[in-house]
């Protein structure tokens, strides 16, 4: 009878199981319990604290690869600063973006009453990373001329009280990568004292927790974990909470792997005689 | 002069710059402004570098039906379609707001959402199929350091999930994986994650005084 070698497990079969790990508490929610870390709970009571008829800025530095992870936290934004009466700029410095914040917010704008132009305007996309940035520290409207839609920009009402940082209550970061959080933490909050909270991909988390302790940051959101406690404090369930259970699943499974891989690797080690040439390794990793 | 002119003109900016970051006074942040703005259409005027460099390596590519020839087609096809439902006037074709806009409900837009985001988010969920693999095959307990990074990865990979509280309810605050996670990131990571910042930003002084002063001339091509 064929053995099962454990030293040498058929990626397929890795690759089932974390599929069937993923999918299966997707068609079969466990509702696992969640609690709010420090970060998520500061960004929630920053935005609490902001004034109602406030003007925040949604700073959407994405791509559709990390949406998974990042649209929940655009839309539990949204719907917090719309359920707070706050008023909304949007802007990115990725050309990918403009079309996802366009369609985070429009459901949530017929949802609340919110009307274009003057609860909340997509500036769309500007070239230049840092040195829009600058540039929006002088003048917002100069360095956006048009929004999302071509409108000149000064025509719009809600343009006409924002000239530059000094008329933000908050900017809410939203960033995968580079230009991101570090560039509006470097150029813009340290230059212009502006609030300033984020939220990043799980792997891009870390880096940025010098910034919230230092209060550069008001508050992060880390991957699907933080826009999922977001959510639970806005009071929506949305994608990030349902997708925590398969996260939970996967992670486990993956933990599980790991162990399992070094199980295997310390009973070669010790089946192996003192002074024994090592085994030749198995082909490297080619997942 | 081919080289002493920039580096005149990096000297010059890169020092003004400077001033206008220091100098609060109306005219400097006025000038500062006016170039930042230059700054931005010479970084957008690079995108158009940028796509005529893509038409020129495919279009090599085809015509000498390099290995993969087929993909640069689709490439310029693709890239060729997405331009014109985004930029072709829409007046011309009447009253049809399905082209020439990338707003909502335009072609455009339809096949940004329904076709580039589906491939792009596909593309990226592999690697959760190529971690758990690797895991399995290249996370070994080879030496001490490999060890404290393996207890470190599962403790914050299973504090991050809502199963990680779970395992450990029940047991004093400070030995949950929540707790543990929390702890992990806010000081040792924290501290090491410091200590790089701090680092890249005084490389990126040190970089930049090097080109205002002209000492880095690499950024001029065919010099070391």
């Amino acid at each position: 009878m064929a053995q099962f070698d454990l030293r040498n497990v058929d990626r397929r079969v890795i690759f089932t199981l974390i599929f069937v790990a993923v999918a299966w508490p997707l068609i079969q929610p466990m509702r696992l319990p969640m609690d709010v870390t420090p970060p998520v709970q500061q960004l929630y009571d920053s935005v609490e604290a902001v004034p109602p008829g406030s003007i925040v800025m949604l700073a959407g530095d994405y791509s559709p690869d990390t949406m998974p992870e990042l649209q929940p936290m655009v839309v539990a934004f949204v719907r917090h600063a719309f359920r707070r009466d706050l008023r909304i700029v949007t802007t990115s410095l990725w050309a990918d973006s403009p079309p996802l914040i366009e369609a985070a917010m429009t459901p949530l704008a017929e949802e609340f009453g919110k009307s274009y132009g003057t609860d909340f305007v997509n500036l769309g996309y500007m070239a230049g990373g840092t040195v829009t940035l600058l540039g929006m520290g002088a003048s917002i409207p100069n360095t956006f001329p048009q929004d999302y839609h071509q409108t000149p920009v000064r025509d719009i009402p809600l343009m006409r009280e924002v000239e530059n940082f000094d008329d933000i209550a908050l900017v809410m970061n939203i960033s995968s990568g580079t230009p991101g959080t570090r560039e509006w933490v470097q150029q813009v909050q340290s230059r212009y004292r502006v609030r300033l909270a984020s939220g990043t991909t799980a792997v891009a988390a870390p880096p940025f927790y010098p910034y919230v302790q230092s209060g550069q940051l008001v508050g992060l959101l880390g991957g699907l974990k933080g826009a999922a406690e977001y959510e639970g404090l806005v009071g929506a369930t949305g994608d990030a909470t349902r997708g925590m259970d398969a996260q939970s699943i996967v992670h486990a499974l993956i933990v599980f792997f790991i162990l399992l891989g070094n199980v295997v690797y310390l009973m070669e080690r010790r089946a192996r005689p003192t002074g024994a040439a090592r085994p030749a390794r198995a082909p490297e990793v080619s997942p | 002069m081919r080289r002493e002119i920039p580096l005149a003109i990096t000297f010059l900016v890169g020092m003004f710059m400077l001033v206008d970051f220091f100098v609060p006074h109306t005219r400097v942040s006025a000038v500062g402004e006016e170039m930042k703005q230059w700054g931005t259409i010479v970084i957008a005027a690079s995108i158009l570098l940028g796509i005529g460099n893509l038409i020129r390596v495919h279009s090599k590519k085809i015509a000498r039906r390099n290995t993969g020839w087929g993909y640069s087609i689709v490439c310029l096809t693709v890239m060729s379609v997405m331009l014109w439902f985004g930029l072709w006037p829409g007046e011309r074709l009447g009253p049809s707001p399905l082209v020439g806009t990338i707003a909502q409900g335009s072609y455009f837009n339809w096949m940004y959402m329904y076709m580039d985001v589906p491939l792009q988010s596909t593309m990226f969920s592999l690697l959760a199929f190529f971690i758990a693999s690797a895991a399995y095959r290249a996370f070994r307990l080879r030496s001490p350091e490999a060890s404290l990074l393996l207890i470190a990865a599962i403790i914050v990979m299973l504090g991050r999930v809502p199963l990680g509280q779970l395992m450990t309810k029940g047991l004093p605050e400070k030995a949950t994986l929540p707790w543990l996670t929390e702890a992990i990131m806010t000081y040792p990571n924290m501290a090491a994650f410091r200590g790089i910042l701090i680092g890249a930003a005084l490389g990126v002084m040190a970089t930049g005084l090097r080109i205002i002063l002209g000492i880095e001339r690499s950024y001029l091509g065919g010099e070391k």
